[in-house]
């Protein structure tokens, strides 16, 4: 099971922050004004479950025209002038480099495939954080422990739809089975084609990608830079064979040097 | 499910979706009319304007979390692990080759060295009551935990090397744990580079093929400081020897490291990360010429060049730290590697469609 986030349908209210809040019980994390657009979220965390990116740029969607007469103003009667809004969360890797790094078996893989922190037994060592290539999971202030989104884990055990998803207006955040999720995702990017809007793309919907397909996967209209999102994340123990190879040659190199020194020099007393 | 009868609850099921909402299908983008030439005109030109080397991020943040370690903490550990590593080793050899007060001062040092490693990786947790979590598990993924089982089981073999030396006691018990502390202590010098590479640490991940090197290096550096620290001169002549390899591995590594990773190595020359690496190079050449060319002769002359030796590895250590928490607070380094990798990825089948 998994999300499926439309972002082009997305209207920026941000009941899914709200709503992952509540029904969390997810901290306040600090009240304040950057200036970013709507967003005074600023990304994911310890703290921030769901966040909502605001973009605004300078061009329209598709072929987007207010039909406000603006003739006269610079631009020809163009409201060159777009709003990207998307709502960003654990993407619940196949290949969770979170999981895969955690040294208490704190991180694990659920009956739905998702990735959740059982937080009686992370010890806060920190590891997972910089291991994930998305940038989502942190460790709370104050706590010590690490936390991220469980995909709900307790409502869809119940038979639920997660918090989120149940409270988007718009059903910008879709759940369910993540194949029937791609099918109707792939449809949608073939609609919004149709309407002229060529910059619709899937985000993490490919199960042949660096972390083997996103648990929740994206319909962006811009780059996933743009977003925040890496273009090509990796899980980072993909390379752990050439890592573990890597170090196990260092050693013994170490061990050769220091061995092949004291060969050279003898027994004390010997040649200096 | 049939209970389920609220207004706004859509599920995807078997069948289909139940219950979806209006927007899902939302027709954005249709708009009022179709654009005429003049207008797409327009456009064109604006695309001619160069694009910026890296321009879209989003509002410049980072794009990974950085590491929430505290740098004394975790440098520490790498750096303290490495002189207790490399320190028994060097134990080993000195106590096979007839050197019993450099075996004993670097058995005492491996121990203290384990000691504080110990304790600074208890101390950054962020629930330190729980570290025995980390034998919860044994997982090869994880080099942590990997790392956390190492030094179960090399901190008592370290232990007992040091303890048995000084009081004398059981002979054959602390050959046997000399032996053992030595067997372990490479990797107790290297395997925290494999540690730091494992992340998505753009510094870190990018160099793991040269980073256990550089902390072989630098481990070895370091110990042998240690010795000609505290040891007599007449008994440090093998790591006078050990000092200088372990300096030009460390300096060859690093440098070949900042060579292969081209932008990702930036933040080893910049800011905090590079001043630190910067520190240790220099510290580590002088100590190592100093301990070669008077180590020999003057007692003074080879403590000074041990403790040059020692702050050029924890120098090292804390360069590495820093230019990783660099490379990940700046977006740059996450995303212009990966675009030239599907930019690399999509050419030969540009190339053939172009054929
Ligand atoms: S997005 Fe990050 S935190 Fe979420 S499952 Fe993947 S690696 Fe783990
Ligand atoms: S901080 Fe907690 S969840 Fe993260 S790797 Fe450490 S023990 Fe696992």
């Amino acid at each position: 099971m998994g999300f499926f986030t439309d972002t082009s349908v997305c209207i920026g209210c941000k009941a899914c922050e709200v709503a992952c809040k509540e029904w969390n019980g997810v901290p306040e994390d600090g009240l304040d004004f950057t200036g970013m657009s709507y967003d005074n979220t600023q990304g994911l965390g310890a703290d921030t479950w769901r966040h909502v990116a605001f973009i605004e740029q300078d061009k329209p969607i598709g072929n987007a025209e207010s039909g406000i007469d603006h003739a006269g103003a610079p631009g020809n009667g163009a409201t060159d002038m777009r709003w990207l809004m998307a709502s960003d969360v654990c993407k619940h890797c196949t290949h969770a480099a979170c999981l895969d790094v955690c040294p208490t078996g704190s991180l694990f893989r659920t009956e739905f495939g998702t990735v959740v922190v059982q937080e009686d037994i992370c010890n806060g060592c920190g590891y997972c954080i910089p291991a994930c290539p998305y940038g989502v999971i942190d460790q709370r202030k104050g706590d010590g422990r690490a936390w991220k989104c469980t995909l709900c884990y307790d409502r869809i055990g119940a038979g639920r739809e997660p918090a989120c998803a149940k409270a988007c207006p718009t059903d910008s955040i879709q759940y369910g089975p993540l194949d029937e999720l791609r099918e109707r995702a792939a449809l949608r990017v073939e609609q919004l084609h149709d309407l002229g809007v060529e910059d619709a793309r899937l985000y993490g919907h490919d199960p042949n990608d660096g972390v083997g397909g996103d648990g929740a996967f994206f319909l962006l209209l811009d780059e996933p830079e743009v977003y925040g999102l890496p273009p090509d994340p990796v899980v980072t123990t993909r390379d752990l064979p050439s890592i573990w190879k890597h170090t196990g040659l260092a050693a013994a190199v170490l061990l050769g040097g220091i061995t092949a020194a004291f060969a050279a020099h003898g027994r004390s007393g010997g040649r200096r | 499910m049939s209970e389920m009868s609220e207004g706004n609850e859509s599920r995807v099921t078997r069948e289909g979706v139940q219950g979806e909402r209006p927007d899902r299908e939302a027709r954005i983008g249709e708009g009022l009319a179709r654009r005429d030439g003049g207008r797409r005109g327009r456009r064109a030109e604006k695309a001619m304007v160069p694009e910026a080397e890296f321009s879209s991020s989003y509002y410049g943040l980072p794009i990974l979390n950085p590491p929430v370690w505290k740098s004394l903490d975790i440098a520490g550990y790498f750096f303290l692990g490495g002189v207790a590593g490399a320190g028994s080793v060097l134990a080993a050899g000195a106590q096979l080759t007839g050197r019993p007060a450099v075996a004993r001062a670097l058995k005492i040092s491996s121990l203290a060295a384990i000691a504080g490693s110990t304790a600074a990786l208890i101390d950054d947790l962020g629930r330190p009551a729980r570290f025995v979590n980390m034998l919860r598990v044994m997982k090869l993924t994880s080099p942590m935990s990997m790392g956390s089982w190492l030094l179960a089981a090399y901190g008592p073999a370290a232990g007992a090397a040091a303890v048995l030396d000084v009081t004398g006691l059981f002979p054959r018990l602390g050959g046997a744990a000399t032996a053992g502390a030595a067997a372990l202590g490479p990797l107790v010098a290297t395997y925290t580079a494999a540690l730091a590479a494992d992340t998505a640490v753009p510094a870190w991940h990018d160099v793991h093929r040269e980073l256990p090197m550089v902390f072989a290096g630098s481990a070895t550096a370091a110990a042998s400081g240690a010795a000609l620290l505290a040891c007599p001169v007449r008994e440090t002549a093998p790591m006078r020897t050990t000092a200088v390899l372990g300096a030009a591995l460390e300096l060859a590594a690093a440098k070949w490291m900042e060579h292969r990773a081209g932008l990702v190595a930036e933040p080893y020359r910049k800011g905090k990360g590079g001043r630190f690496v910067r520190a240790g190079e220099i510290l580590s050449v002088a100590g190592a010429t100093g301990g070669a060319l008077f180590g020999g002769r003057s007692r003074a002359a080879a403590a000074l060049s041990g403790a040059a030796l020692l702050a050029g590895s924890a120098c090292t250590r804390f360069g590495v730290f820093h230019a990783g928490v660099q490379s990940a607070k700046d977006p740059k380094y996450t995303v212009v590697p990966q675009r030239e990798r599907l930019a690399a990825a999509a050419e030969p089948s540009a190339k053939q469609s172009a054929l």
